[in-house]
């Protein structure tokens, strides 16, 4: 398979000190994406290897999951609420708002790569519809004035 | 003596500034020289008024809110630390009638103590459950859950004394308690509250349960969308250890039970439980066929309780104050209190725990005050994404799982999402389809196909094509989808789409 990227001790350091949990293949994607921000095609040998799992299965699960991913985000990832409290309050047209201003639909990123942009079915800030999380910020009561203000603010953090 | 403020860490709380109100009042009080103490609580659940601050005074805590930083100074000046009058003072928090009038049993230290603080969860009537349970049998245990009449929070409302008493008698040397946090359903956040703001009550509930069956592992299944909730479930798991609430000796009674939250990684169906058990695993959250039950052969093959955040969160106060305590709360067969949530359009939303019996209509007007934007209320949905839609003429309906399933309707994880005049229905039936194609397993076709046709029909719908046709298509559909899925998601996905298409059949382009 690929050669061993420069990523690769990192990710066998996160595989050997997860490896002998219970169902250790979740934590083990977490713990790669967490340190990586997204998990490349280039572990998917190592840890089947590990696991004593085929490639495919472990491929299966990083793609059955629409939290992980098999690409760099950009700097900062933007969840955006599309459900049905969030629509109670507006959310249809925010997400309307949202894309124009990013100029990228959902599961794109910009091509300054300063955001991604992630559909999320629900928060749990339903009491403060809409809801948006950028990193671990969750965000209430986001209005099309407030979206763009925070995100000048982050894109200058 | 130092003065003690109140500022919420729940993620609604902060999501609104409240972390910002905190540190504006830090700052200041140093500057002025005042002795405060701090502490982040959890949150009373009355969301239109969060940020809300507290403080302790003589005759109890007094409530400002909704504050943001530039309040902070004025607070301040109106000498808030004593309780002083200001334009956003709420007067006692716990006088406040959104409050008072609930009957808080789960959600009885919510909002009143520091989340992480063990002798805060201690005082207030922590632990008393696992001390009255470390003194019963294994079957008085199970007995008094029976008899509290509980039954599953998440949604499918089975009776989880009957669960116990299956792992119970299932004999097998490695058994598994499995807390269901994966709390998917738009409208709902209960689950949350619990995590972030009373971990130690989930963890006594667990604990528990792992006495009651054997079972000496347990996980909290959550979902990554709560990144708060994971930070504080880990900091609560940690000092319960440490304090020798968790472990291989609790509390020097040679028994064992020991805990880990595991994250799951945005896969609606892996609320369900095989799907969850499936997961943590370490595979694709497939829903698995039933039987054999979870409780005879669950995860990994072992007997296993999957129960809800809630219903685990409940047990606490049964083995506490008896069945019968709670039991005496609540209708018919669904008794003891049900934390209700109050979400989207609504001017008041929040938690209401209450015994099961209150109708729609008080909880959406009295308690909710009816639509935020001040129009008429069009439309509910309760119990998630999955539950049916009710117009105005079912309001009367109680809360009660039969009442409910007698209009077709679910109370589920008991969210109540909130529609105003301006929703267009058939595009909430399409966007339920939709949902339904974005988070199906996938395993049984009905789920899978049928959801992908159900928004092509739902599309023609909407654009008014042949409706002579389509309308009998999406019913007949719909159909397909109700008997041969196989699990909730499909099964339950006519719930919405049927019950906007009955009682908003105008949406759809019929006349009524």
């Amino acid at each position: 398979m690929t050669e061993s990227g420069t990523t690769q001790p990192t990710v066998q350091e996160i595989i050997a000190a997860l490896k002998d949990k219970p169902g250790a293949l979740l934590p083990i994607l977490h713990g790669i994406q967490d340190t990586l921000g997204y998990i490349p095609a280039d572990c998917v040998p190592d840890i089947a290897a590990e696991l004593s799992l085929s490639r495919a299965e472990v491929h299966g699960v990083i793609s059955f999951y629409h939290y992980f991913r098999d690409t760099p985000p950009g700097k900062q990832t933007i969840h955006l609420c599309r459900a049905e409290s969030c629509q109670a309050m507006g959310g249809r047209q925010l997400e309307e708002h949202v894309k124009a201003k990013l100029g990228i639909d959902f599961h794109e990123t910009t091509a300054d790569g300063k955001f991604s942009l992630e559909p999320v079915y629900c928060l749990g800030n339903c009491a403060c519809s809409p809801a948006m999380q950028i990193g671990k910020a969750i965000y209430g009561r986001v209005s099309a004035d407030s979206f763009d203000a925070t995100i000048t603010t982050e894109a200058s953090a | 003596m130092s003065i003690t403020v109140y500022v919420p860490c729940d993620s609604s709380a902060v999501s609104l500034g409240a972390d910002l109100v905190a540190t504006a009042i830090a700052q200041i009080a140093a500057k002025r020289g005042l002795d405060i103490k701090l502490v982040r609580n959890g949150s009373r659940g009355m969301f239109w008024l969060e940020p809300l601050i507290e403080v302790a005074t003589s005759k109890g805590r007094v409530a400002y809110g909704p504050i943001q930083p530039d309040d902070v100074p004025g607070l301040f000046d109106a000498d808030f630390t004593q309780g002083g009058a200001h334009a956003l003072c709420l007067g006692l928090t716990e006088e406040l009638a959104y409050f008072k009038k609930q009957q808080r049993l789960t959600f009885a230290r919510i909002g009143k103590t520091d989340p992480i603080s063990l002798p805060d969860y201690v005082e207030n009537s922590g632990y008393r459950g696992l001390k009255n349970a470390l003194s019963m049998t294994q079957a008085d245990i199970v007995k008094a859950v029976t008899d509290s009449g509980l039954r599953g929070r998440g949604g499918a409302a089975f009776p989880t004394g009957i669960k116990w008493n299956t792992v119970l008698n299932t004999a097998s040397p490695q058994k598994y308690i499995i807390c269901n946090a994966d709390e998917g359903d738009s409208g709902t956040f209960s689950d949350r509250m619990v995590m972030e703001g009373d971990p130690f009550v989930l963890i006594e509930g667990m604990t528990i349960a792992g006495l009651a069956v054997d079972a000496t592992q347990g996980y909290i299944y959550l979902r990554i969308e709560y990144p708060h909730a994971y930070e504080v479930l880990n900091a609560a798991i940690a000092t319960a250890y440490q304090a020798g609430y968790l472990g291989d000796n609790i509390q020097g009674s040679g028994l064992t039970f020991n805990l880990e939250v595991r994250l799951g990684a945005g896969a609606y169906v892996c609320g369900e439980e095989t799907s969850l058990m499936e997961s943590l695993e370490g595979k694709r959250g497939l829903v698995r066929f039933k039987p054999p039950l979870p409780a005879i052969s669950g995860l990994f093959g072992q007997p296993t309780v999957v129960n809800n955040v809630i219903s685990l969160a409940s047990v606490p106060v049964i083995l506490d104050k008896g069945g019968d305590y709670y039991r005496d709360f609540g209708m018919g067969r669904s008794r003891g209190t049900l934390p209700v949530q109050l979400a989207g359009n609504i001017k008041r939303p929040g938690l209401v725990e209450l015994g099961f019996g209150l109708t729609l209509r008080e909880l959406l007007y009295d308690f909710g005050g009816g639509a935020a934007s001040g129009r008429p209320i069009r439309a509910v949905q309760v119990g998630g994404p999955l539950g049916a839609y009710l117009p105005e003429s079912q309001f009367d309906t109680p809360l009660d799982y039969e009442a409910f399933a007698a209009i077709w309707a679910v109370v589920g994880h008991g969210g109540i999402v909130v529609f105003d005049d301006t929703v267009n229905m058939a595009e909430m039936a399409r966007y339920s389809m939709e949902f339904c194609k974005i988070e199906s397993c996938g395993k049984c076709t009905p789920c899978r196909i049928g959801s992908t046709r159900g928004v092509e029909v739902m599309d023609d719908i909407i654009n008014g094509r042949n409706l002579d046709k389509n309308i009998p298509l999406l019913r007949d559909l719909c159909d397909t989808l109700l008997n041969g899925s196989l699990c909730a998601l499909g099964g339950m996905t006519p719930y919405p789409v049927l019950s906007a298409l009955n009682h908003f059949p105008e949406d759809f382009g019929i006349n009524a």
